[in-house]
C-alpha cells in the first residue's frame, strides 16, 4: 500500500463524512463516479480481522482494491506474498476462506467472483501468523533445493518412504494447502433439477446474447446461462462502440428486457456450466444465496441443473494472458483488461500511477481509459518492434509515452507491494519505474474448456498464440472463445447460427489478437502456474529430465493443477514446453480438459441426496407392528428387518437364544415380507422355470412346492427360493430379499432373448404380499382355527389359497428352521390385522416373536444357506451339497458345471464347525489352516461363513466353505485369528435333526 | 404451486398377452386398451396404462372387480393383481413438472410429454410409473416401500423451487 | 448421460432408464452338451473389447422392460443405431 495515495484519499473521504463504527475507513481508490455499482448503498466487510466498506455491485476484489489492498494471499508452495491478478473465473491468486458461521465455511473462493454482501467476513489463507509476517516464506529461502519432482526424485526407494512418511508429509500437510475444510455439517439445502432446450447458450456476452435473441425471436427453448452476477460480458464495458446505434450498454439493457419477456426464454446469471458431457449434456451450477446478506429458509444455496440441450452453442469468451518476467508475481501485478474491468465496472482504480506492458493490443485501451479517470498511465512498454494501428494512435494522442520493443526486467517490492519496474528497451538501456501497479497483457486465450469436454479437436492458430475449438455435431462455439475478434463479428457469429441479421456496429476500437511471447522467461524466478509456483525454469528442468508428453509435464511440475486449473498460466506450460523440446505448439497439444471448468461444491453435487433423501429406506407394511413391539432392526440392503425383539433388560444373546428356544418349544412368528415373489404365467410357465432352475419343475404338482437354486449360466448359484404351482400355468416363486430385482431381470434376459418363442409371462408381486412366517410344533395349532378351509392334512412343501383371519392368503407349508412351519401370504393391507390375530393366539399357547438374527441361527443349526454368506459367486450346488440337476436336460448352468474346474477335488465344499472349547464363537470371514500357527504365506484351506451360538446345541457351531471338505469330516484344523489359531472339528453341516423328523411333524 | 396428494387405495392389475387377449379384456373392462407405446386410456373410473410391448397396467377403483378371467380363460395370458404393491401420489399445479424433474430426467415439456403420456421411469433412486392426465395434473404409481420417499422427494424439491 | 433409442418404446430416453447388458448377438448354443469345454468357455467368457462400433445388449429397465441391441461408437460414445432383439446387426 502506497501511504501517500492512501493519504489523499483520507482527505477525500473526509470532505464527504464517510465514517464507519466512529472510525474513518477510506475506500480511496474508488473514482467519484461510474462503474455498475449503487455508490448509494454501503456494505461494511471484514478482511483477515479488519472492517471496510465496499459498495452494492462490488465483489470481494473489486471492494478491496477500492480500499487499496492488493496483498491477498500467500502462495502454495514457496509463501511468496500474491495479490489480485485478475477480475474473473481466471483467478490463481485471490482465494480465501468465506465463513458465515460453523458449518458454513468455504476454503478456496476466488476474491474475484463473491459478490459482496453486507457483513461478509473473508480470510486469506496458507499464512501463519498473518498476511504481512509470514513464516512459511521462508520456505522461498529454500526455493533452489525444491525444484519441480523434488518429492518424486528424494522419496524414491524405502529409504525415502521413511522420510516422507516421517518427516516430509506432515511439514508439508502443515505448510502447504490451499484452505482449509470446515469440520461441520454444512446447514444449507441444495436442490438438483433436470431440464430440457432446444439451445443451451453458455455465456451472455455479445456472441451469446445475439444467439439467444435470434433463437429466441425463432420461438426455440432456449436457456442463456452465465457466471457473473450481471449477463453482458464484455458489453459491460464496451464504452465507445455504438450497437444498433445505441450506445453498447444500453443495447445490451435493451436485449435482456426483451429477452426477459420471452417465455420460451430464460436467462440464469450467477450459473456456471461447469461441464459438458456426451449427448450434449451440461452440468450447470446455479449460486442462489451466496451474494445475499440474509438468505431465506426455503431458498437452496444452490442448484445444480441438469440440462439436455438439442444445440449447445458455447460463447465463452476468452481469457487473458500474463506475461513472463523475473518475479512477474508481485503483488501489485495485473492483467490490462481486469484493471480496465475494475475501472469500468466497480469504478476502482486499481493504481495511481500505473505502468503498463504488453504483447496484445487491448491493453491500449487499459492505458485510454485509465488515464480518462485520472490515473497516470507512465509508460505504455510494448514487447514487440513496433506499435501502430488506431489504438497506440490514440494513447499517442493521449500523451502517454510508447515504448516498444522492450522487455520487463523486473520488478521490485515494498511492504508486500509492488513499488517500482524495470524496463528495458530496445536498445539495451534500462530504467526502474515508480509505479502502484504493473498492467500487464500477453493476448488471450479462447476458453474452450467446455468444447474439450464434449471431445471437439482442438486446432493451433497463430494468429492467437493458442488452440481453438473445431466444431462437432451439436456443439457450436461462437466468439471469442471460437476467434472472433470484435464485437461486430462476435455478434454476427451469434445471430448467424440461426440465420438472423446481426445488429450493425459503429465506432469500435477494434482489438487485433496477439499470439503471445515467452520473452522474458529465459532467465530468473519467473512464474507461469501462479497458484502452483511453478517457473519456466521448471518446465525447462523437466523437459531436460526427459519428459515429452504434456501430460507428463503437467504432472510432475504440477503446473496447470489446483483450482484454477491454469486457466492463466497453460498456453505458457504449453508453449515453454514445446520450445524446450524444440517443437511446434501444435505438436506439444494440450492437457486434458476436464470438468469442472470452476470448482463445484460438494453440496451442490450431492444435491439433496442425503439424510433420509440419500437412500430410500424401505418398510415392511408389519413395521410398525415390530417397531411397537420394541424391535431392534438391522438394515438388509435397502429394508430394515426386525432384528430381535428384547425385553427389558434382555441382550441380543440373551433375546435371540430365547426366541429361538420358544421357537423350537411351541411357535415362533416372523416378518418375511421383503422376500422378492415373482408371478409366472402361461401355458409354457413350467419348461420356462424347469430351463432356469436346477431342480426338476415340470413334474411339480398343482398345490405344491419346491425349494429351488438358480444359477448363473457360468454355473455359480446366484438364487434360492420356492417354486410354488398354484395351477398348470400359473406358479408363484420367491426369491432371497437381496435378489429379486436381480433374479427378475436374469428371467426376463432368457425370457426375452434366449426363448422368445416360449408363452410365458412375469410379473413380480414382491410389495402386494407381506408374508408372515410362523414356525413351531405349535404353529399349525395356531394356525387352523383362523383358517376358512381344513389344513391340518396339509404336508410340508403345500401350497392353497384360502381365506384366513377374512383376508384372502396364499398359505405355504415352508419352513426355513427346520420346524413344522408356515409361510402366510396375504395383499399388504391385510398383515396388520391378521399379525394382531396371530399374535394373540401366539401370547397364549407361549410362542414368540422373532426377527433375522432367530431366523438365522435356526437355519444355521439345519445346515440351511444363505446367498450371499455360503455362496459369493464362486460355489456351485455341488460344493454346497445340493443336487446338481444331472438327470435333467439342460437348464442355465448346467454344462458349466462339468467343466473342468469345477470337478477338481479340492474344491471348497460346505462343511460343519465344531471349536474344541464349545463357548468359542469363530469369526466369519476367517481362514481354516492345518496348523494353529502356520508360517506366513501359507495359503488357506477355506473361511468360516456363518458362525453363531447354538441354543439347540448348547455350543457355538459354524458354517465353512473347506477345500475337499466333505472327505475331511473329523478332522482336527485351526481357524486363524488374531490371537492364534482356535482348533476345531470338521462336521457335517447339519447339526439339529438331519432326518428332518421335526420339519414333517 | 405444487400439491402433492396421497390417493386412495386401487385395484391394479398386470395383464400381459397378445392383440386378442387385449381385444378381449377391453371389451371385458369397459374400454379399448392402449396399443401405442406410453399411451393411457382413461373411461369412467377406470384406466388401462401401457407399461410395455404386450403388457398393461390396469386400474380401477378399490374392490373393483371386472370380468376378465372369465373372459380370458381360454387365451394363453397373464393376469396378476398387484393392488397392494404400490401407491398412488397426485400431483396437481402449475409448478407439478418442475418438482418431478428434480428427480425424473424426462423431458417433461407438455410438447415431450404430452397429456395421455404414461412410462415407467425414474424418480431420484426409485423406480416409477409417471402418467400425464392433464397439463397440470400428474399421477405416480410408486411402489409401496418407496412412497414415503417419493413422498418426502417431491415435498423437498418443492422447497425454494424456483418459478420457471 | 447418454440418450439411448428405444425401439419398443419409440422414443428418446436418458440412460437411468437403462441397464446395460453385456455383448449382443451372442449365441447360446442350443445344445450346451455338445459344445466342447473350449467352446463353452469362448461363449462363456471371451468377448471383444474394439475401438470403434460394438453391438452390446441394453434393458430399457425403468421403462417398457424390453431388452434390445445398440451400436455404439466406443471413441465418440454416438449411438448409431437400436433395433429389436432378435434382430441381425445393421451394417
Amino acid at each position: 500500500m502506497i501511504g501517500a495515495s492512501r493519504q489523499e484519499g483520507m482527505m477525500q473521504r473526509l470532505l464527504v463524512g464517510r465514517m464507519f463504527q466512529g472510525r474513518l475507513v477510506p475506500d480511496s481508490m474508488r473514482t467519484e463516479a461510474g462503474g455498475r455499482i449503487d455508490r448509494a448503498r454501503d456494505l461494511r466487510f471484514r478482511f483477515d480481522g479488519v472492517d471496510y466498506l465496499g459498495c452494492e455491485g462490488d465483489t470481494l476484489a473489486s471492494a478491496l482494491l477500492a480500499n487499496g489492498i492488493h496483498l491477498v494471499g500467500r502462495s502454495f508452495k514457496y509463501h511468496r506474498p500474491r495479490g489480485i491478478l485478475s477480475a474473473g473465473a481466471e483467478e490463481p491468486n485471490a482465494l480465501v476462506t468465506l465463513r458465515r458461521d460453523g458449518g458454513r465455511t468455504t476454503p478456496n473462493l476466488r476474491a474475484t467472483q463473491i459478490e459482496l454482501y453486507e457483513g461478509l467476513e473473508a480470510t486469506s489463507q496458507n499464512r501463519w501468523p498473518s498476511l504481512s509476517t509470514d513464516f512459511g516464506a521462508l520456505a522461498s529461502l529454500a526455493a533452489p533445493l525444491l525444484p519441480a519432482g523434488f518429492f518424486y526424485k528424494t522419496m524414491l526407494g524405502p529409504r525415502g518412504w521413511k522420510l516422507w512418511h516421517r518427516l516430509f508429509e506432515p511439514l508439508l500437510r502443515r505448510g502447504a494447502g490451499l484452505g482449509h475444510a470446515p469440520t461441520q455439517p454444512d446447514p444449507d439445502r441444495y436442490a438438483r433439477y433436470h431440464d430440457h432446450c432446444d439451445v443451451l447458450i453458455v455465456g451472455a456476452g455479445p456472441a451469446g446474447l445475439a444467439a439467444a435473441l435470434a433463437a429466441g425471436r425463432e420461438g426455440q427453448r432456449v436457456i442463456l446461462c452465465d457466471e457473473q452476477a450481471e449477463p453482458g460480458g464484455t458489453l459491460l464495458t464496451e464504452i465507445r462502440a455504438l450497437v444498433d446505434g445505441i450506445p453498447a450498454r444500453e443495447f445490451l439493457a435493451r436485449s435482456l428486457a426483451e429477452l426477459s419477456a420471452m417465455p420460451n426464454v430464460r436467462v440464469m446469471p450467477r450459473t456456471t456450466a461447469f461441464g459438458l458431457y456426451p449427448h450434449n449434456h451440461a452440468g450447470l451450477a446455479e449460486r442462489v444465496t451466496d451474494h445475499l446478506a440474509a438468505p431465506g429458509q426455503d431458498l437452496p444455496r444452490e442448484r445444480l441443473w441438469q440440462i439436455r440441450a438439442a444445440r449447445v452453442v458455447l460463447a465463452t469468451g476468452a481469457i487473458e494472458r500474463p506475461l513472463l518476467f523475473p518475479n512477474n508475481d508481485r503483488p501489485g501485478v495485473m492483467l490490462a483488461g481486469a484493471a480496465r474491468d475494475y475501472l469500468l465496472r466497480y469504478g476502482v482504480k486499481v493504481g495511481n500511477h500505473v505502468v503498463i506492458a504488453t504483447a496484445c493490443d487491448s491493453a491500449y485501451l487499459t492505458a485510454l481509459d485509465l488515464a480518462a479517470a485520472g490515473v497516470e498511465v507512465k509508460v505504455v512498454l510494448d514487447l514487440r518492434s513496433s506499435a501502430e494501428g488506431p489504438l497506440p494512435e490514440a494513447v499517442r494522442k493521449a500523451g502517454i509515452p510508447i515504448l516498444t520493443g522492450g522487455r520487463v526486467l523486473g520488478t521490485h517490492l515494498r511492504r508486500l507491494r509492488l513499488d517500482s519496474v524495470l524496463l528495458g528497451r530496445a536498445d539495451g538501456r534500462t530504467r526502474w519505474f515508480d509505479c502502484d501497479a504493473l498492467l500487464v497483457s500477453n493476448g488471450h486465450t479462447p476458453t474452450a474448456h467446455l468444447a474439450a469436454h464434449a471431445r471437439a479437436p482442438m486446432h493451433w492458430n497463430d494468429t492467437w498464440g493458442a488452440f481453438l475449438p473445431g466444431s462437432i455435431e451439436g456443439v457450436a462455439s461462437i466468439g471469442a472463445c471460437a476467434g472472433a475478434t470484435t464485437l461486430a463479428e462476435a455478434l454476427a457469429q451469434g445471430a448467424a447460427l440461426f440465420a438472423a441479421v446481426p445488429p450493425p456496429v459503429e465506432a469500435e476500437l477494434p482489438i487485433a489478437p496477439a499470439p503471445g511471447t515467452l520473452q522474458g522467461a529465459e532467465t530468473g524466478c519467473v512464474f507461469v502456474d501462479l497458484q502452483n509456483d511453478v517457473t519456466a525454469q521448471d518446465i525447462r528442468m523437466a523437459v531436460g529430465e526427459g519428459f515429452r508428453s504434456v501430460e507428463h509435464v503437467k504432472r510432475y511440475t504440477a503446473g496447470g493443477l489446483g483450482t484454477d486449473q491454469g486457466k492463466t498460466g497453460n498456453m505458457a506450460l504449453f508453449a515453454l514446453t514445446a520450445a524446450a523440446s524444440g517443437l511446434a505448439p501444435a505438436q506439444v497439444g494440450t492437457t486434458t480438459f476436464r470438468p469442472p471448468y470452476t470448482p463445484v461444491t460438494f453440496g451442490t453435487l450431492a444435491g439433496p441426496a442425503r439424510g433420509d433423501l440419500f437412500d430410500p429406506v424401505r418398510t415392511t407394511p408389519l413395521h410398525d407392528k415390530a417397531v411397537a413391539e420394541a424391535a431392534v432392526f438391522e438394515d438388509v440392503g435397502p429394508w430394515k428387518r426386525a432384528r430381535y425383539f428384547p425385553r427389558k433388560g434382555e441382550t441380543m444373546h440373551e433375546a435371540v437364544a430365547r426366541e429361538v428356544a420358544a421357537t423350537r418349544a411351541t411357535a415362533g412368528m416372523f416378518d418375511a415380507s421383503t422376500l422378492g415373489k415373482i408371478e409366472v404365467m402361461g401355458p409354457d410357465a413350467a419348461e420356462f422355470l424347469n430351463r432356469l432352475y436346477v431342480n426338476a419343475l415340470t413334474g411339480l404338482k398343482p398345490g405344491s412346492c419346491r425349494y429351488a437354486v438358480m444359477l448363473s449360466e457360468a454355473g455359480f448359484v446366484m438364487d434360492d427360493g420356492i417354486v410354488a404351482r398354484l395351477a398348470e400355468n400359473h406358479f408363484h416363486v420367491t426369491t432371497t430379499t437381496g435378489g429379486a430385482a436381480r433374479v427378475l431381470h436374469h428371467m426376463e434376459d432368457y425370457r426375452q432373448t434366449e426363448w422368445p418363442d416360449l408363452r410365458v409371462w412375469l410379473t413380480s408381486t414382491t410389495e402386494h404380499w407381506a408374508v408372515i412366517a410362523l414356525q413351531g410344533p405349535k404353529a399349525r395349532e395356531i394356525l387352523i382355527p383362523l383358517c376358512e378351509a381344513d389344513i391340518s392334512a396339509l404336508p410340508h412343501m403345500a401350497v392353497r389359497d384360502l381365506t384366513i383371519a377374512g383376508a384372502p392368503a396364499r398359505l405355504m407349508r415352508v419352513s426355513f428352521t427346520g420346524e413344522l412351519g408356515f409361510e402366510v401370504n396375504v395383499p399388504a393391507r391385510h398383515a396388520p390385522p391378521l399379525w394382531d390375530a396371530l399374535r394373540a393366539r401366539l401370547a397364549a399357547i407361549g410362542g414368540t416373536l422373532y426377527g433375522t438374527e432367530a431366523m438365522h441361527v435356526m437355519r444355521a443349526e439345519k445346515g440351511y444357506i444363505i446367498i450371499g454368506q455360503e455362496t459369493d459367486g464362486t460355489v456351485t450346488p455341488g460344493d454346497l451339497g445340493l443336487p446338481e440337476g444331472r438327470a435333467k436336460p439342460d437348464f442355465v448352468g448346467k454344462r458349466s458345471l462339468t467343466r473342468p474346474d469345477m470337478l477338481l477335488p479340492d474344491r471348497r465344499q460346505l462343511v460343519g464347525l465344531l471349536t474344541e472349547n464349545p463357548a468359542v464363537m469363530l469369526e466369519e470371514g476367517a481362514q481354516l489352516v492345518t496348523e494353529a500357527s502356520p508360517p506366513p504365506g501359507t495359503p488357506a484351506l477355506g473361511h468360516v461363513t456363518s458362525a453363531y451360538h447354538s441354543p439347540a446345541l448348547g455350543r457355538s457351531i459354524a458354517l465353512a466353505l473347506l477345500a475337499g471338505g466333505r472327505t475331511r469330516l473329523g478332522q482336527r484344523l485351526f481357524v486363524a485369528g488374531p490371537r492364534g489359531g482356535i482348533a476345531v472339528t470338521v462336521a457335517p453341516p447339519v447339526f439339529l435333526d438331519p432326518e428332518g423328523a421335526r420339519l414333517h411333524g | 404451486m405444487v400439491e402433492i396428494m396421497v390417493l386412495p387405495p386401487a385395484r391394479r392389475m398386470v395383464l400381459w398377452g397378445d392383440t386378442a387377449v387385449a381385444d378381449r379384456a377391453g371389451a371385458a373392462f369397459g374400454l379399448a386398451l392402449p396399443h401405442q407405446p406410453c399411451r393411457a386410456v382413461e373411461a369412467g373410473t377406470r384406466a388401462a396404462l401401457w407399461l410395455g410391448p404386450g403388457e398393461w397396467l390396469l386400474l380401477g377403483p378399490d374392490g373393483d372387480d371386472p370380468p376378465l378371467a372369465p373372459a380370458l380363460a381360454d387365451l394363453p395370458h397373464s393376469l396378476v393383481e398387484i393392488s397392494d404393491g404400490f401407491a398412488a401420489l397426485a400431483l396437481h399445479g402449475p409448478g407439478a413438472a418442475r418438482a418431478l424433474s428434480a428427480g425424473c430426467p424426462l423431458d417433461l415439456h407438455e410438447a415431450a410429454f404430452p397429456v395421455g403420456m404414461v412410462t415407467r421411469t425414474v424418480l431420484g433412486r426409485i423406480g416409477i410409473t409417471l402418467w400425464r392426465r392433464a397439463a397440470a395434473e400428474w399421477r405416480l404409481e410408486v411402489p409401496r416401500s418407496h412412497a414415503a420417499y417419493a413422498e418426502d422427494f417431491l415435498a423437498e424439491a418443492t422447497r425454494g423451487m424456483p418459478g420457471f | 448421460m447418454l440418450i439411448i433409442r428405444c425401439p419398443y418404446c419409440e422414443a428418446n430416453r436418458p440412460e437411468p432408464e437403462f441397464r446395460h447388458a453385456g455383448a449382443a448377438h451372442i449365441v447360446r448354443p442350443l445344445d450346451p452338451s455338445a459344445t466342447t469345454d473350449a467352446e463353452w468357455a469362448e461363449f462363456l467368457y471371451h468377448r471383444d473389447n474394439p475401438r470403434g462400433t460394438v453391438a452390446e445388449r441394453w434393458r430399457h429397465i425403468h421403462g417398457c422392460g424390453r431388452f434390445f441391441n445398440a451400436l455404439r461408437d466406443t471413441v465418440s460414445d454416438r449411438i448409431l443405431s437400436t433395433y429389436p432383439a432378435g434382430q441381425g446387426r445393421p451394417e
